[in-house]
Parts: structure tokens; sequence; C-alpha cells
């Protein structure tokens, strides 16, 4: 055995290897190069009758020799396979633009989606979200929020009663119930938005709906003044409609709040109407234990089928209350 | 509430430079909505004339009655017009167009040919010169209107302005020329002169004795002017700018007297009713009906009177619904010749009771619900007794007055509150003058404040901050974030109820929101019964269709299955979340407690507990296949499995534990119902709704629902979880064969609990029902893992045989052997 032998080796090896032209043919040069019969295994065979110093000096040259085919054996290999994975995986193609729509979409609603949206914006500005029963006293409705039996603003909101009429129980008429609830139930500071739904008897239009949502705001504290009340409102709308959006407040009457303004805002080139907010009044606010000498506060309320409508640019009401899949699937879950 | 410019200027000094949109800014900006700006006679042009009937042709060989009217219009010659209407004589006066004008709709009017004639010109109605919508002929007027010839444009007073403007409420003294205008001039910085001020002097002489007038409840009513005036001849007619301003208004020319209380009220704010004395048996008094009897107003309706509605009366009988309707009996006729005149401060909630029992809201009303200024019963009276007497031959024959006028009471205010409550600082002598200008008396020095008889809502010091800002601006408001907590976040509730959504949404889920409004048909047809069945009723429906609420979610997810099915939809699946509204509680008779304080805590408990709980319900409608059907092939149908995995991945959400038990339960099937018990507690069921619903509401046949009450799920516990066993899992499968009464869920329990505390996880993988003999097999595998070692084959065996022992005493389970 000889040093210029196992080069040779080595040399035929690479040869074969190199040379192979598909993993069938590589697999029959790797049993003539590097398989059990090989020159190279059968020599290293022979080495445990060698002499201590010879079995060192030719094990090493062995060892090395083995680890050379080793490695051009690994690169043929690697080389052949990529070439067949290229041409069968080739084979395998498929139309990936065939319609995969399986499964069936869902969604929320889109009422849900901008009551989330709210409620998340005012959250992250500090306020608590709170909901109230949708079959409501009519003391809490009307009566605590400064609206008596015979005034012509309770007519303003034509009203579900529900038999016995005595009971004075009523499908609340506004969101406002809830505040008088958390006024009566908790103590200020109170920073509070409560959006849900709200009934009044109007026929179902393209822009009415006798079953709607409202959300409303309501902030009692120490100092607050209509500033505050326009702050919280340029902010609320440039969250829904956008930075470019202005707000203007406008003169205007509700029993619970005094002053009272109309929210307008300017949106696609034209002044809305978005809600109606005021300075609560302090008639309210003595009717729920509130000392107005200390605490003052504002509340605002807008429709969200409205809010919806304006910014999404939906022209009709039925859209919203049918259920229609068509619709709502349009709107995943707002994200 | 309309108002003319053309009337507004005979008050306030609008400077010829102010345009109609500055005027509309100036409205909106002190709180009165601008509804619409009509610009009338602006799309006109004429020559409009006004001409005399000289003679008419009838042409009568067609379809409708057609005139060939000569006309004489100031020219030389005659002019001959076609007319379709019929409501004038030879001798009347009228309005005609002549060729050249152009009519609001581009109409032009030219000469032209027509049946068999040549028009040259058209007589005109006032829907045509769009001045008002009456087209019941073409308009008449009379020689004292106008002269032959003369030009109709400025005759009728056609080139104008009119704002319809929204009057809030709160603000009663707008819904008039006298109120509207102040609010111009307040606006614009402009001079206003008060009508009222014209008519402080008016004193009339009494020539006779009056008819008197009492006031018998004191709360219904402060102040009652009633002027007896005679001589009057009924054929005296309305003076054209007098018609021509009631009709901008949006009223009706009627008579002489009517339209002068409709004038006065239009103009001043106080509704007046005169009477035909002659029909008055002895004096007026104002007291309720008392009784219940039949009365007709002048609409011509028979109405049965409350006892309690307000009434003017005669000595015999009611003679008026105050304040809102007169009555027949009383009313003006062509014989009037004495007339009585009413001018009342009614008490507003009279009135609005008055009004809501009789389902009639007048113009009188409106007015009188929102408080009329107490003055003005003398010089609304008055301002009558003045335009009556210069328009006909009526002279006053007496005034009689009972009660006072009551006025708004003083306010001592705090000027630094409304500065403090504004946000920005206006100055006191800002202050004092801006209120000035609402009609305020205003002592700078005690700040004690004396509002005008007009402003009965200017009580507290929020009133006057309110007028303060309105005056100066709410856009001088400045925009500032308030100061806030650091920090708030969703209540686990509301938490969970979004990632239940959310989890159904991404699942294939529609939401949909129903109203929440049913009828006996469809809780009989779900098969609700007992408390189920029962729920409020809305005593005004919207419709009758709808009259109840609704007990459950599943028929509302129906109907709108129903309707995307008529629309074309086949598979898909729809969820709702709401309160349901079973009666519960019955509802007990309403407290009002005092609102002048908190009432006390019993009370608060009192009415809280009065308002019956609304359970949270969220429910679920799968119909038709699974999956989209397409080239992918065949989907399978939903089944009551499916509808059962939805109702468990909602538990499994919310973290809780549940068992699961066969139900008979509306609206499901009763063999293909699940119960779900959390807590020993029925809290979800699902399933295939009965086959009975689903053929009457046409849904594709098994069609399958959940439902389950949000509402009464425990909160889940907090979390403490095992330690994950990383040694290696020992797997058993055990087939048994059992009854097919026996439900798997019962042979699974009685397996996990024979299989010890070494059980990690059971599942069944086969159910075979083919076996004959009333038997099923059921198979399942059972996963056994020790926290410290690897088990032995014998370990695992012998649980093995502990869990089947325990099914076979528990099921009658037998191993089944290959």
């Amino acid at each position: 055995m000889r040093q210029e032998d196992v080069s040779q080796w080595v040399k035929d090896a690479q040869v074969a290897f190199s040379t192979a032209t598909d993993l069938d043919s590589l697999k029959i040069a790797r049993l003539a190069h590097a398989g059990d019969k090989a020159p190279m295994s059968l020599a290293s065979r022979t080495l445990g009758s060698l002499s201590p110093d010879e079995k060192a000096s030719f094990g090493k040259i062995i060892g090395d020799g083995k680890a050379a085919i080793a490695v051009a054996l690994a690169q043929a290999t690697q080389k052949l396979e990529a070439e067949r994975d290229k041409k069968v995986l080739l084979e395998e193609v498929v139309d990936i633009t065939l319609p995969v729509n399986r499964r069936h979409r869902g969604g929320l609603h889109p009422i849900s989606i901008i009551k989330n949206e709210v409620s998340d914006f005012f959250i992250e500005q500090g306020y608590a979200v709170a909901e109230g029963p949708e079959l409501e006293s009519g003391w809490l409705n009307f009566d605590a929020l400064n609206i008596p039996a015979d005034h012509p603003a309770r007519t303003m909101q034509d009203t579900f009663f529900v038999e016995p009429v005595e009971s004075g129980m009523v499908l609340r008429t506004h969101t406002s119930p809830v505040q008088i609830r958390i006024m009566l139930t908790q103590t200020p500071p109170i920073y509070v938005i409560c959006p849900g739904r709200t009934f009044r008897a109007d026929e179902l239009d393209a822009t009415h709906s006798p079953v709607f949502h409202q959300v409303e705001g309501l902030v009692i504290d120490k100092g607050i003044t209509m500033a505050h009340l326009k702050g919280t409102l340029d902010n609320f709308a440039r969250h829904m409609f956008g930075p470019d959006v202005t707000t203007r407040l406008r003169p205007s009457f509700f029993p619970f709040t005094e002053p009272s303004a109309e929210v307008d805002i300017f949106f696609n080139n034209r002044w809305i109407e978005w809600g109606g907010c005021g300075m609560v009044n302090p008639k309210v606010l003595q009717t729920c234990g509130i000392d107005t000498d200390v605490y003052s506060g504002f509340a605002f309320g807008m429709g969200l089928e409205r809010t919806l409508m304006v910014r999404h640019g939906i022209t009709d009401m039925h859209d919203i209350v049918e259920g229609d899949l068509r619709f709502t699937r349009q709107f995943g879950v707002g994200l | 509430m309309r108002a003319p410019l053309s009337w507004i200027k005979e008050f306030v000094d609008i400077p010829i430079s102010v345009t109609a949109d500055q005027i509309s800014e100036g409205l909106i900006r002190v709180g009165f909505e601008v509804e619409e700006i009509i610009y009338q006679g602006s799309d006109l042009t004429g020559p409009l004339k006004f001409a005399k009937v000289l003679s008419i042709e009838e042409l009568t060989e067609h379809k409708k009655p057609i005139r060939y009217v000569g006309l004489d219009c100031g020219e030389k010659e005659t002019r001959y017009v076609i007319c379709g209407a019929t409501n004038f004589a030879v001798g009347d006066m009228i309005v005609a167009a002549l060729p050249g004008a152009i009519l609001p709709g581009n109409f032009a009017i030219g000469a032209r040919e027509t049946y068999g004639k040549t028009s040259n010109g058209m007589i005109c109605s006032a829907r045509e010169l769009g001045i008002s919508d009456e087209h019941a002929g073409i308009m008449v007027f009379s020689d004292s209107d106008a002269k032959i010839g003369a030009d109709a444009i400025e005759g009728l007073q056609i080139n104008d302005v009119i704002f319809d403007v929204a009057v809030n409420p709160d603000r009663g003294y707008a819904l008039s020329i006298r109120g509207i205008a102040r609010e111009v001039a307040g606006s614009l910085g402009l001079t206003y002169t008060d009508p009222v001020d014209a008519l402080r002097s008016l004193k009339f002489e009494e020539t006779g004795k009056g008819v008197t007038a009492k006031i018998e409840d004191k709360s219904a009513a402060s102040v009652f002017y009633l002027r007896t005036m005679s001589q009057f001849d009924p054929k005296a007619t309305t003076p054209l700018w007098m018609r021509r301003r009631i009709e901008k208004m949006g009223m009706r020319s009627i008579s002489l007297v009517v339209d002068v209380t409709n004038y006065v009220m239009l103009e001043l704010g106080q509704p007046l009713h005169a009477f035909d004395k002659s029909k008055i048996k002895g004096g007026l008094t104002i007291k309720r009906a008392s009784k219940s009897q039949k009365f007709v107003t002048l609409d011509g309706q028979e109405r049965t009177l409350d006892p309690d509605d307000l009434m003017v009366c005669d000595d015999h009988q009611p003679l008026a619904l105050a304040g809102t309707m007169g009555g027949l009996s009383s009313e003006i006729t062509q014989t009037t010749t004495d007339i009585a005149l009413e001018a009342v401060r009614f008490d507003p909630v009279f009135i609005a009771k008055n009004s809501r029992r009789h389902k009639i809201s007048s113009e009188a009303s409106r007015r009188l619900e929102r408080s009329v200024d107490p003055s003005l019963a003398e010089f609304a009276s008055a301002r009558f007794v003045q335009l009556l007497t210069e328009h006909s031959s009526a002279v006053h024959v007496a005034t009689v007055v009972a009660g006072e006028p009551l006025y708004p009471p003083l306010v001592k205010i705090d000027p630094t509150y409304i500065s403090r409550i504004l946000g920005f600082e206006v100055s006191h002598a800002d202050m004092a003058r801006v209120l000035r200008v609402v009609g305020c008396d205003v002592d700078e020095k005690t700040w004690i404040v004396d509002p005008p008889s007009w402003r009965p809502d200017l009580v507290g010091v929020a009133d006057f901050a309110e007028e303060v800002a309105r005056m100066i601006g709410y856009d001088k408001i400045p925009s500032i974030l308030p100061p806030r907590p650091l920090h708030a976040s969703l209540t686990p509730t509301q938490k969970r109820r979004r990632a239940v959504a959310t989890m159904l949404a991404s699942r294939g889920l529609a939401e949909v929101q129903s109203f929440p409004f049913t009828n006996q048909e469809t809780i009989d047809a779900m098969g609700f019964v007992g408390e189920r069945a029962a729920t409020y009723a809305i005593a005004n429906p919207m419709s009758e269709e709808f009259p109840l609420m609704r007990v459950h979610l599943v028929p509302g997810l129906i109907e709108v299955a129903a309707r995307n099915i008529s629309r074309g939809a086949k598979d898909f699946a729809i969820f709702e979340m709401g309160s349901i509204f079973r009666s519960s509680q019955k509802l007990v008779r309403a407290i009002s407690p005092d609102l002048s304080k908190r009432p006390n805590q019993k009370i608060i408990d009192e009415i809280f507990a009065s308002v019956p709980p609304q359970a949270y319900h969220v429910a679920g409608l799968l119909v038709g296949k699974v999956e989209n059907e397409n080239w992918q092939g065949k989907a399978r149908a939903y089944t009551w499995h499916d509808a059962i995995e939805y109702a468990q991945d909602i538990l499994a959400l919310c973290n809780l534990e549940w068992n699961v038990k066969r139900s008979d339960f509306a609206p499901w099937h009763p063999g293909r119902c699940a119960e779900l018990i959390v807590d020993g507690k029925a809290v979800a069921h699902a399933g295939e709704l009965h086959p009975r619903i689903i053929a009457k509401y046409g849904l594709p046949e098994r069609s399958v629902a959940f439902a389950v009450g949000l509402s009464v799920l425990p909160d889940s516990a907090l979390v403490r979880p095992n330690r994950v066993g990383t040694m290696p899992a020992a797997l058993q499968d055990v087939a048994l064969i059992v009854d097919e009464k026996v439900s798997a869920s019962q042979v699974q329990e009685a397996l996990t609990e024979g299989a010890g505390d070494l059980l990690e996880s059971i599942s069944l993988f086969d159910r075979y029902d083919k076996i004959g003999d009333g038997k099923i097999s059921l198979a399942f595998t059972l996963v056994f893992r020790a926290p410290d070692r690897t088990l032995t084959g014998e370990e695992v065996s012998a649980m093995r045989e502990a869990a089947t022992a325990v099914a076979a005493k528990k099921c009658g389970a037998v191993v089944r052997t290959a």
C-alpha cells in the first residue's frame, strides 16, 4: 500500500462521482468507490496487521483519503438531488390561481364594529364603557333627565311604551338613562361612554329606523368646562372621520344639558349634523345628588348608524338593518 | 316656522348689503337651524299683470271644460286666452302671464294656437306662480285688491326670501315674526324695534257691555282678555298684503276675522280665538270639561271630551277646546256681525294635555304648549282690534279682563360661574350687554337679572350661560382635552362578548342585528311555552305585526335567514348577540320621586328593581352546506353536531367546563338537542331545529342552531395549570358494546372515572351502530401518562381494566373482542 495508490483511489472516486449523470449512476459509483468492496475499504481492513508505527502513518493516509471521497460524494449527491428536485417538482405544478373559497366568510355587523372602535378610542382616553337595560324605567329615561311628563320635549321622541302603561316602562329612547344610573351609583370623577341600542317610533326608511344605536359620553369632574367638551369632540371626530375633519358647535336645546349644542362636522365638503351635546344641566346633577358647587360635567351623544352612514357613504338604512350577508361580509371584523 | 324677509324687515333695520345667507348664518349661530331658504320669485319673470275678466266663452266640444276668456289687461285691445279653470266669473280680477313671461319650472309663456283658438297668455293659479301649493283654481281678486294692468309681481309681493326655521321647544317666543326678528337683529348686531312697543298705548273706547270673562281654574290660565266687537260687515275681505303674508307663512286665507287672528298670531306669537258673539249664552269661562261629553270641533269632527280637558265654555256648554281648536257651533260664519275675541295666557301643560288627548297639533297649541309671553294677551288682542277696525266696519264694544299676567321671577346670577362653565373669560360688561340684547334687565352691581316676559325658560344661571354663549358665539369656545384618568378597560363581561363575537365571525359566521320584536304566532310556532313564552307587550307598536318583545334570538335569525335565502343565498351561517325580554317579573306602577334632590337609597333601589332583568344571549343558525361547493367538490351539510360544537366552543372560549345532556327543548328537534350544563345550570342548547319550524319557514332541511345564555355564564376561575408531562405516554384502545340508548358521554364519564388520575385524555374514535340487537359499539383511545416515570405494561393494562370495569358497572358495557 502506498501513498500514490491512495491518491489514485481518491482521484478515481472523484472522477466517477462527478461524471455520474443521475442519482442511479451515482449509486453505482458510490458502491464501487465508497462501498465495502472499494479499494479504500479493503485497504483499511489490512491496517490491523501492521506494526504500530505503520498503522499510525497509513491510518492517517487512509482516513484522509476516505474523508476526501466522502466530500466528493456529498457534493455529487447534493448536485444531482437538486437537479432531480428541479425536474420532478416542476412536473408537479398546479394552477394556484384556482379559487379557494371553500370556507364561509363571516364578519361582525358594522354597528358592532363601530361600537368597538368608539369603545376602544375612549378606553384609551381613560373612559369606562357602561351599558344598561333596553327596557327601562320611564323615570330614568325621562324624569331624571329633566324631561317632564307634558313637556313638548317628550314628544320630540316618539316613545314605545310597554304595558301596563302605568308602569312607566319604556323602550329607552336614548342611552342617557345609563348616565343617570352611573351618576346614582358612582361618585365623581366619572368618565364613561354608554353605547347601546335605542328605540323611537319612526317608520323604517332610508334614513330612519325604529331600532337604532347611540353612543353617549359623560364626564363629571372638578372644573369641567364647555372647552373640554369641544376638545373631546374634536378629538373624537378626528378619530372617526380623519385628521382633516373640523367640528362646529351650534346652540340647541336638550332638557338634560344647559348650555346645549348640536355638533356638526365638516366632512366631504359639507356640514353634517353629527350629534347633540352640552354641559350637564345642574338640575340633572341635583337629582343625582352631585354637588354642583364642586362638580360640573359635559355629555354628548350621537347615532352610530348615522356615523356609519356618513363615514362609509351608506345611503340606505335598510342595508344596515336587514342582515343581508352580502352587506355585512364587506366589513370583516373591521380591522 | 317660516319667516319672510319682507316681514322681518318691519322690525329690524337690515342694510341692503346683508345677504340672505348672512341672515341664515346668523340665525344658525344663535341656535335657530334654517332648514330651507326659499327665494320666492327668483324663477319668475314677467310680464305678469292684473286683469279684469270681460267675457267668457265656454268651449263645450272638449272632454274637459275649456274657456275662451276675454281680458282687460290695461291694453288698447281685449286680450283673449284659453283657460281650463272655472272658478271665476265676468268682472273678476285675475292674474295673467303675458307672452314673454317665464313661470317657475322654466315655463315660457307665448301666444299659441290651442283648442282652435289663439291664446295670448295664461291665467295663473297660485301654484303656477310658485307662491303657494294652492291649485284648486286660478287666483281671484276683487277691485279693491289691485288696478287693471298693474304689475302682479309687485302687487302679490312675490319677490321675497322666506326662511324656514326650526324652533326648539324651549323657545316658544320664536314661533312669531317678533321673535325671529329679535334673533336676526341680535345675531347680526342690528337695531330691533319690538312691535309690541307700538301697541302699549292703544286705548279703545267702551261703547257698550262686553261678554264677561272668567278663569275658574287659576292654575290653567293666568290672564284672559276678552274683546267684544260689533257692526262687523261679513262681506269685508282680507287686504291683499295680509292674505299674501299669511300664504307666505304656509297658511290659507279664510275670512277677514280668521285671517286677522292668524296674522296677529304669526306676527306676535299669541294665538287668538274669535267667537260669533251671537252664539254665546252668557259669559265665557275657562274651566275643565268636568264630565265626558260630545263636542264638535271646527274641523267638523265629533270628539268625546275627557273630564280633564280644558275648555272655554259659555253658561251652557263648552265652546272651544282651549288653546287647541275652536268649536263648530260658535265659529265665525258668513253672517257673523258681533265678535268676541279671546286672548289667554294658558298654562302650557294644560294645552299639551288637550293636544295630546285629542291628537290635535294646531298652530295655537304648538305655541301655547311652548309657553307664550303673558303680556301678549293684552297686546295681541289690542292688535286684533286695531287691524279689524282698520279693515272693516267693526267697532270695539268693550274689553273685559280676568286674572293678570304672571311674569318670570328675578334671578340672581353669579357671572363668574358663566366664564367658568364656558371655559373662556367673558367680561362682565359683555355679559350684561348680550343679556340685554336678548331682552333681560341687568343690574350689574347686584347681578339680579329680570328676564323678559317671553323667556320663562331663563330660571337658573346655566340658562343665562347658554344665552351669553350663543350671543357671543359658540365658535369662541376653545378646544381643550379634560384631565382624564390614566386607565380604563372593558369589563370581563364586555371582553367575553367581544371575544365570542370575534371567534364566531372568524369562523365563518356573519353577525346580524334584528329588531327585538316578535308576535304570538311566532312564539307559538317556535313551541315556546310557560315562562319561555311570556313577554312584555308594547302599548304602541310600530305595527300590529310585531307587538311583543322577543323571547329568544333564534326566531329573528330564522327571519334573517329566510330573507337571505329569498335573495339567493344557500349555504351560510349567521349569529346574533343581544337581549331577550321574557317577562320574568310583573311590572309595577311607576314611582316618581321629587327631582329637586337625590331620592333616598330605598327609592333608588326600588326604581332599579322595577326594571326586569333582560338576559343577554348569543345564538347562531347554520343552514345548508358546511362549506361552499365548487370545483373542489361537494360539501357535507351542517348537522346537529356542528351546532353543538359551536356552543361548546363558546363555553371553552370562556374557560368553563360543562356536561352534555340530551334535551327536548323548543325550538329544537326533540331527539337532536343537546343541553350544556355549567355548575348544574343549563346555559346553552344546540342541535337540529324542529322539522315543523324548518318546514314553516322554508329553511333547508335539517338546519341547525345554537343559543348560549351569556349573561348566566359564571366567571371563569383563575387558571392553575398542571405541569406538562414529559414522560412517554401509553395509548390504550378499548371497544365497548353498549345498549344504543346509552349515551357516549355516559360511557366516557364512566371510563374516565375508572381510569384514575394518570389518564391524560380520552377520545371517541369510532362509533358503530350496525351490530343489530339494539346494540352499538363505541371505541375510545385512552392516553395514560405518569409525571415521573415510564408506565409499565402491567400498570397500563390494570388502569384500562379498571376503566372498563366502571363502564361495565355503570353502563352495562361489554368489552368487544376482535
